[in-house]
């Protein structure tokens, strides 16, 4: 009977966090008319050609463009992260240096420090240095660890590694950073995972940066591209449209998160805030 | 956390951690130093290039400033509170050995993974029209439909919902803390005859007061620089009542140009947090060590 209950309880908690997402679906394929008088996500007909019509936008370029922006800044960022967080982690987990306890509260600091604060700043920096309108502000700065998150899950996997397998590396004749990449880093693959997927989901969703730093159509990454059909649309246009490039937005977030989902949570869970 | 205190294995330079952080060391000066005092020189500057505290003087008197400074407020107090709260419950319901639980705990957080996401925005967006889905629920129910987007007292509660409906990352850290329980603190209750809800307030609660805390901290800092959501769904509307400080400084630097002021006020910001922060340190200090 407990049991019952408490499957009662998540189910409908479950359609509360699944119903929007699935709304937006069934809605791609809506009229005006029929997505603001029923509540059921089915539409009544299913005609692809929406999608069709989506892909091409309202803009001048393709959703596949956009696409193309969007992995042209992912993709690096996503490298530089991961490269960056596990250096700095394996330096401070495993090494002694001068002014390590300075350092690592900068790193805190940094974690707590609101992001609106340092991005006036950084645009001023980027435009002074004529870098505004490419990708090298939304890019460049993961080259430098500056997620104090990312460095710290690392750490708590990192202190989960026994030392003796960094003795055994070196013993075999293993640097520092052979001991690194070839030893530790297959230790702490779900660490190393979860910062990749943070990154993509992160710059996925991300707004504000982009909307300062890249001026021109032609570069906007997806989420700009979106917000430029929304606002270049009015009310009584097509709505599915928009919604079925809000949909197809959503694909790259939800397939990545889908991937990785199990190694993912493990990363937070075990490495993240807890202990 | 405390770094435990080691030494180095033999042939190994004590500059060699040192290298290891390089990147962190130039991104901390480029990325964190930099910024925070150029801001704050920028944030001097008034009009006229002098440097003074003109432009904090001005935004104090603006009473377009002090409206998203209450609605900043309002908006964090009436989201940080319910989100813990919906994210404990949901973890403690997610923390038993039933079968498909996973699946329960994996659609519970895939709206946190899309965050800001625009697309998910703009169905935010659609959701709350008056005649969106929202309203046609409340219609069944038998309520009369709400004009969300009209009305200065509701209209906050699109974003307020919006962010709550993401809970799922503030759930999972809530779930790994309640896995680190050891087990034999429940059975030690259950022999001493400790109900459940007991076992909930003498047990689960202390054993989280600081997971509770660090949720408690970032959650506050994310809500107080808000941006995206009400940039995008409500425009800052209706007669600003979902114009957050995040806004005032954005429309301040793109808007009108003016730099000195939007630096200032990205300064009050985070002295505001840090305040905020400070101040429920301070308020939690008893409850934390007791």
């Amino acid at each position: 009977m407990r049991k019952l209950l408490l499957y009662f309880t998540l189910a409908v908690i479950g359609i509360i966090m699944l119903y929007p997402l699935l709304w937006l679906f069934g809605a791609s394929f809506k009229s005006n008319d029929e997505i603001f008088t029923t509540i059921w996500f089915m539409p009544k007909s299913i005609d692809t050609d929406v999608y069709k019509n989506a892909w091409e936008t309202v803009t001048p370029y393709t959703m596949g463009h956009y696409f193309i922006n969007t992995f042209m800044i992912i993709i690096p960022k996503t490298v530089f992260a991961v490269l960056s967080s596990v250096l700095v982690a394996y330096g401070f987990a495993r090494f002694d240096f001068p002014l390590k306890k300075f350092f690592f509260a900068l790193l805190m600091c940094g974690m707590l420090m609101p992001s609106i604060v340092t991005v006036m700043p950084m645009y001023r920096m980027w435009s002074s240095l004529g870098l505004l309108d490419t990708y090298i502000p939304l890019t460049l700065p993961s080259l430098f660890a500056c997620e104090g998150m990312f460095v710290f899950i690392l750490i708590q996997f990192l202190k989960k590694v026994p030392r003796e397998f960094d003795e055994a590396a070196r013993i075999d004749g293993c640097g520092t950073l052979k001991t690194l990449f070839l030893v530790l880093m297959p230790c702490i693959r779900p660490a190393v995972i979860s910062i990749a997927v943070f990154t993509f989901l992160w710059t996925m969703n991300d707004f504000l940066s982009p909307l300062i730093m890249i001026q021109s159509v032609e570069k906007y990454p997806l989420s700009l591209a979106l917000r430029l059909s929304v606002d270049s649309t009015g009310q009584g246009y097509e709505q599915r449209k928009i919604i079925a490039m809000a949909v197809i937005g959503l694909i790259p977030s939800v397939a990545v998160f889908a991937l990785a989902q199990k190694k993912f949570i493990s990363g937070i869970t075990a490495g993240g805030l807890s202990g | 956390m405390k770094s435990r205190i080691y030494r180095n294995p033999v042939g190994v330079s004590r500059f060699t951690g040192l290298l290891l952080i390089l990147p962190f060391i130039i991104g901390a000066i480029l990325f964190i130093i930099y910024p925070f005092v150029c801001s704050f020189i920028v944030g001097l500057k008034d009009g006229s290039g002098d440097l003074g505290f003109d432009n904090y003087k001005n935004i104090m008197s603006d009473s377009n400033y002090r409206q998203t400074a209450a609605v900043t407020f309002k908006y964090t107090a009436f989201l940080v509170p319910l989100k813990l709260a919906v994210s404990l419950l949901v973890a403690l319901l997610l923390n038993c050995e039933l079968k498909g639980i996973g699946i329960f705990r994996t659609a519970f957080y895939i709206p946190s993974i899309l965050g800001s996401n625009l697309a998910v925005i703009i169905m935010w967006q659609y959701l709350f029209t008056s005649n969106g889905l929202v309203n046609q629920l409340l219609g069944v129910i038998g309520i009369a439909p709400v004009g969300w987007y009209g009305d200065p007292d509701k209209a906050i509660f699109i974003i307020v919902l919006l962010r709550l409906w993401e809970f799922g990352s503030t759930m999972v850290i809530f779930l790994a803390a309640l896995r680190d329980i050891p087990n034999e603190l429940y059975y030690a209750a259950k022999v001493d005859g400790c109900g459940s809800i007991k076992a909930f307030f003498h047990i689960t609660l202390p054993q989280l007061k600081n997971i509770i805390f660090i949720n408690l901290v970032l959650q506050t800092i994310a809500a107080m620089q808000e941006f995206n959501a009400p940039y995008m769904i409500t425009g800052g509307g209706p007669l600003g009542s979902t114009r957050t400080i995040g806004m005032y400084i954005y429309d301040e630097m793109f808007r009108y140009g003016d730099e000195g002021t939007a630096n200032a006020v990205s300064w009050l910001l985070f002295t505001l947090i840090g305040a905020v922060v400070i101040l429920l340190y301070r308020f939690t200090e008893k409850l934390r060590r007791d």
